[in-house]
This record gives structure tokens, C-alpha cells and sequence, in this order.
């Protein structure tokens, strides 16, 4: 099948809804015209108005008094909240209760990358990455040699406590036929071995407990009608080196000292993430992949860095899983507006950016025949502003980006807190204006 | 080939930089003089990241070559040298807040450019901001903040500052990913910047006059 054939096939298995028992004929309807709008909008084809996004880690909790501490650990609280926030504001696109994400298993593994509710930073907070050198400057030939033995061995044990004896099982390719079996389960007799599997049993026992709960929210919410704006994630190759192993700072000055093995284990990274998002799209029936952006926005890198380390295997990501049938949707914090031009490589109608601080109308102007994109609704409008100002906004929003379609309206950043009446706002103003004729 | 170290440091080449640091120690020159000259450098960086040359990684960068070269001189050094400063700034990331890169970027930015920096860290409760204010009698004070949690933060510290009765006393600045106009008209702070260099700019006009 080519890649359109692909995608065709992944939206006809989304709109299939299999499963899904809609609540009534008019959720069915608006479920598929929600399928439908996005569908159109994402393949710049004008659709019937201009879809409404919500983005949020804790926002919806927070609306309803729960806490972030309690959606990480009384799951129903969580969904309850989600529940609520579908039935009261009725986006097009909802984020998924997932992304909070459990603190059990967090406890159970002794996560040490993050700090969460209650762990750390109040109950009243969302998580908070804590930064540092999670791979270390001389593990770099060690990841690019085999990244999934780097980390089984060297990073798993060093993010989580309950794994640091995983540093001493071997290497798998070592199992090599009748007598390399004996030799390789040796470790796994060693005691604090067996403890951590043990710990990794307890964790994927609360993980099921975990997902029984978001997935079963999800049909619910497709049966209301909604739809769940990504079906899998992936990050772009550069940020997995930057955020996730080796820290904003080493990662910057990596760029200078170690360029060539940067690149390296970038191109080495690539193709992992290209899986993950295909898989995770496939498993869940839904194409769309989530790919968060950080260290490439305007001012974290010169033009010159961001040619060399971040675009070619951001883009090689965006056209694999573009080539797989899915439709990447990148979520860009900060500002793009130096990097704008390089989004015009892109093939029409392939992907969607959600922008938070980039120039709107510059980016329509550079853009509107090549992506379709969406977002900029400033959190600070939403927390401090009125329903009136953030009315105005939307509509400038409406009138100058979502001119002949291309445009999803939605936060700039993936919300922890709320406020109602201008959540209500944007949703409800973009619903009534923001309808094609 | 040139043995100016302003200019290795400023063009962040790092090994020639601290090549020349090590040449210069070596033929007895006073090692008080060869930080002057890095903190001079750093300063053009600086320049160059408000003229849009140069970005963060530059200025990262830059720091961690500093730093190098500090750790060469300082053994070298009689005693503590105090440079002449500018002036002092209480900074730190607000209450519930945890994120440091933005608020260490500042911090090292305004040292360079020879204020003096009171860094409180994060996570920082209003009542320490008041305190230090009080202790140190700095004129200008820095709020960093991530999270839109960090606007009511930032709000309930100028707030305290307020009660305190000091908000006449101080110019107060506020910063961070999400932070625009309308936030800071939200907080009472005094002025937002978008990034280091304006912070620097900020405090260099308020402690002009």
C-alpha cells in the first residue's frame, strides 16, 4: 500500500469506531463529523468549521477541584473529572486522562527523573522534570551501539531505584544457542535481580489497573461523540538526547565539544521513534502521533544548529511515520518563527503543528498551502484574561489563520489549570463563529 | 595566530581559550588580570545574544568555558577578589516551581554584566524573597516561573513584597516560558522579559538612576 493508502486505511479503522456503543444517534453523528472535520482540516480541504482542540495535562481535574495529586492516584477521580469536562465543554478533540499518567507505578519504581504531587512539589502542582545528566558524556558510543541494551542496563537502573540491579543482567545478544541459555539466566538468579523484576511485575500489575481505566474512558468518550486527539506519541530524535538522557545543558555544550557523535546517536534514534508512533497508532485505531517539540524552538539553538541536529531527523521522523499512514502532530512550545521555512519541505497535508508563541499570521502566510496548524490561545489570556478578551482573540484567530480552513483552534501549551469562562469562550465562540459558509 | 583571549572566548573556542589562560599563568602574568579579560569576553557574548548572533547553547557554552577557566585561576588567586559591582539583584524561581535553566541562564548573565546576585534557587516562598530584599537592600528583584502556576506565585510575592512595605522600594521583573504582558499586569510586577539579555537591560536601567 503507498502511504495515502495507508493513512486512508488507519481514519476508515478510526471512523469504524469498533466497539464504541455511542450513547445516541447524534453522538454517533458527531463523533464521525468530528473524524471528518479533522480529517479535512489536517488535509487542508475546507471543513465545516474550524475544529476546537483541548490540550491539557491537569486542566480538566483542576476545573472540577480535583487535584493533580488525586489524577495521579484515585484513577476514577481522574476519569470522573474527564467525564465532566467532555459532558460540560464539549471540544471536537479531547487529550487523554493518560497523559497524567500514574503515580503508584512511579512509587513502585522509585522514579527519580521527575518530581510529582506529593512527591517533592505539592499536591496542588503538576509534574516537574528535574534536570540532569541522565546518560552520561562517555555512554554515547555505549548507546549507539545498541540502544536498547543502554537502556535495559545503564539508564533504567539509573532512573528508577527499585531497577539498579538490572546493571548486572547481561547483554541479551549474548543468548546465543544451547549453552549461551545456561550462561544468560545466570543473573537472574541473583536476589536484587529477582527484586526488581519483582518491582517491574508490581508496576505492570498497576499499569493494568491504570489503563483498564483510561481505556475504558476513551470508548466512553467516543461513544459521547468525542474524539481522542492522538492515538500514540514519539519524540523528535533530538529532544529524546536533550530532555530525556542527557540534559538541556550537556546537550547544548555536546553540540560544540562531541558534534560528531551527536550526530550519530541521533541517526541511531531515529528509526526507534518512528516505530514507537506507528505501533502505538496501530494498537490504539487512531493515526494521529503526538510528538511534543522543546529544544529546537527559536533562540535554544542557532539556524545553523538547528540545520545540522535538530531538523534532519526531526523531519526524517515526521516523513517514516508519514510513510507508515500516520499523521504527526507536533506540539511546538515557545516560539518557531525561525524555523518556519523548514516546515515548507513537508508533503501537503501530511501533519499538523500546534503552535503556542510563533507569529500566526506570518506562519499562515509561509505555511497555509504546505501544513495545516492550529493553537497560540495564550495561557495567560485564559488564566488572567476575561471571556471577552479571549473572545476578540479567538476571532482575529478565526478570521486571519483560519481563513479557507488549515486552522485548529487550541491552547498554545498543554494546560495544568483552568478557568471556566474563558475555556467556555474559545470553545463555544469558535464553535458559533467559526463556522465555514 | 592571536593571543587574545577576549576574542577565543567570545568566539567560544574553547581549547585556544584555555590554551591562552594557561600560557599567560605560566609566564607570571597576574591572574587577576586573565579573569577581567573572560568576564570581558563573556560580556560580548552576551551583546551578541541580545543582537540575535548568538543563542543559548552559546551562552551555555560560554559559561562552562568560564567556568574552566576560573577553576585554572582561582588557586592562583592571593584571595577572594571582589570585582566591582554594579549594583544587587534577588532572583529565584517561585513557589511550586522547580524549573532552573531560564532562571540560571539570567543569573549568570547578570553577574557577568557585574551586579551582584543574591540566587535564592527554586521553589522559593515569598516570605525569602521579602527576607532577603531586607537583608541585602537590593533595588531590583527577579521572578522566574515555568508553569502557569508560577503567575499566582509571582503575584502572592509581589503581593508580600507589598506588605512588607517595599514595593517602593524595589523594581520587580518577572520571566519564563509563558509569561507575556498580560501576566505581568496580572503579578503587579513592574516589567516581563522575554529572555537574559532584556533582564540585563531591565536591571541596568533601573539601577541607573
Amino acid at each position: 500500500m503507498s502511504a495515502e493508502e495507508k493513512r486512508e486505511a488507519r481514519f476508515a479503522t478510526l471512523l469504524s469506531a469498533e466497539g464504541v456503543h455511542f450513547q445516541s444517534p447524534e453522538a454517533e453523528a458527531s463523533f464521525k463529523a468530528n473524524v471528518k472535520r479533522l480529517k479535512d482540516v489536517i488535509q487542508l480541504k475546507k471543513p465545516d468549521r474550524v475544529p476546537v482542540l483541548i490540550l491539557g495535562t491537569f486542566v480538566q481535574a483542576h476545573l472540577y477541584g480535583v487535584t493533580p495529586f488525586e489524577c495521579m492516584y484515585q484513577y476514577e477521580k481522574l476519569i470522573s473529572a474527564h467525564r465532566k469536562f467532555l459532558q460540560d465543554y464539549k471540544p471536537d478533540l479531547f487529550s487523554s486522562p493518560a497523559f497524567a499518567g500514574s503515580g503508584k507505578i512511579l512509587d513502585i519504581l522509585g522514579y527519580k527523573q521527575y518530581k510529582w504531587p506529593g512527591h517533592g512539589i505539592s499536591e496542588k502542582a503538576g509534574y516537574q522534570y528535574v534536570e540532569g545528566e541522565y546518560m552520561l558524556t562517555e555512554e554515547y558510543q555505549a548507546l549507539i551501539d545498541d540502544p536498547s541494551d543502554f537502556w535495559l542496563r545503564i539508564y533504567l537502573p539509573r532512573i528508577f531505584t527499585a531497577l539498579e540491579p538490572m546493571a548486572q543482567i547481561a547483554p541479551f545478544p549474548n543468548l546465543w544457542e544451547i549453552v549461551g541459555v545456561s550462561g544468560q539466566m545466570i543473573p537472574f538468579g541473583i536476589p536484587p535481580v529477582q527484586n526488581a523484576l519483582k518491582a517491574l511485575m508490581e508496576a505492570g500489575n498497576e499499569a493494568m489497573a491504570w489503563i483498564q481505566n483510561i481505556v475504558a474512558f476513551q470508548m466512553e468518550a467516543k461513544g459521547m461523540g468525542f474524539l481522542n486527539t492522538a492515538g500514540g506519541a514519539a519524540k523528535a530524535p533530538f529532544d529524546i538526547l536533550a530532555d530525556t538522557l542527557r540534559g538541556t545543558r550537556a546537550m547544548m555544550i555536546d553540540m560544540y565539544r562531541q558534534p560528531g557523535v551527536v550526530l550519530r546517536a541521533l541517526e541511531r534514534l531515529t528509526p526507534l521513534y518512528i516505530k514507537q508512533g506507528a505501533s502505538m497508532a496501530t494498537f490504539s485505531g487512531n493515526p494521529v502521533v503526538f510528538i511534543p517539540l522543546h529544544k529546537g524552538a527559536d533562540g535554544f539553538m542557532s539556524d545553523e544548529q538547528f540545520k545540522k541536529f535538530y531538523w534532519p531527523t526531526l523531519k526524517a521522523l515526521i516523513l517514516g511515520l508519514v510513510a507508515e499512514g500516520c499523521v504527526p502532530f507536533l506540539f511546538c512550545e515557545g516560539s518557531f518563527n525561525t524555523r518556519l521555512e523548514y516546515l515548507t519541505e513537508l508533503p501537503r497535508g501530511s501533519c499538523f503543528w500546534i503552535f503556542d508563541r510563533t507569529d500566526m499570521t506570518n506562519a499562515k502566510k509561509l505555511l497555509g498551502n504546505t501544513i495545516c496548524i492550529g493553537g497560540n490561545v495564550p495561557s495567560g489570556l485564559i488564566l488572567t484574561g476575561t471571556a471577552e478578551q479571549v473572545k476578540a482573540y479567538c476571532k482575529n484567530l478565526i478570521d486571519v489563520v483560519g481563513k479557507d480552513g488549515g486552522y485548529i483552534i487550541s491552547f498554545g501549551t498543554s494546560m495544568d489549570e483552568g478557568k471556566p469562562d474563558t475555556i467556555h469562550a474559545m470553545i463555544d465562540f469558535t464553535k458559533e463563529y467559526g463556522v465555514y459558509k | 595566530m592571536a593571543k587574545d583571549l577576549v576574542s577565543a572566548l567570545a568566539d567560544l573556542k574553547e581549547k585556544e581559550a584555555l590554551k591562552i589562560v594557561e600560557d599567560r599563568l605560566g609566564g607570571g602574568e597576574d591572574p587577576l588580570k586573565i579573569l577581567d579579560e573572560a568576564r570581558r569576553a563573556v560580556e560580548i557574548v552576551g551583546k551578541r545574544f541580545a543582537d540575535g548572533e548568538y543563542f543559548i547553547p552559546d551562552l551555555v557554552y560560554s559559561g562552562e568555558i568560564l567556568k574552566r577557566i576560573t577553576d585554572i585561576i582561582k588557586p592562583k588567586l592571593a584571595k577572594a577578589s571582589e570585582v566591582k559591582r554594579r549594583g544587587k539583584v534577588v532572583i529565584g524561581t517561585v513557589a511550586g516551581d522547580i524549573h532552573d535553566i531560564g532562571k540560571d541562564i539570567v543569573v549568570f548573565m547578570l553577574d557577568v554584566s557585574g551586579f551582584e546576585v543574591f540566587d535564592l534557587g527554586i521553589d522559593v516562598p515569598s516570605q525569602k524573597f521579602v527576607d532577603t530584599i531586607k537583608e541585602t537592600g537590593s533595588k531590583v528583584v527577579g521572578l522566574s516561573g515555568f508553569l502557569t502556576l508560577a503567575f499566582q506565585s509571582m503575584k502572592d510575592t509581589v503581593e508580600a513584597i507589598r506588605k512588607a512595605g517595599l514595593r517602593n522600594e524595589v523594581k520587580i521583573m518577572i520571566g519564563g516560558g509563558q509569561i507575556d504582558d498580560q501576566v505581568r499586569s496580572f503579578t503587579g510586577a513592574d516589567a516581563y522579559g522575554k529572555d537574559a539579555m532584556a533582564a540585563v537591560e531591565l536591571t541596568r536601567g533601573w539601577l541607573r538612576g
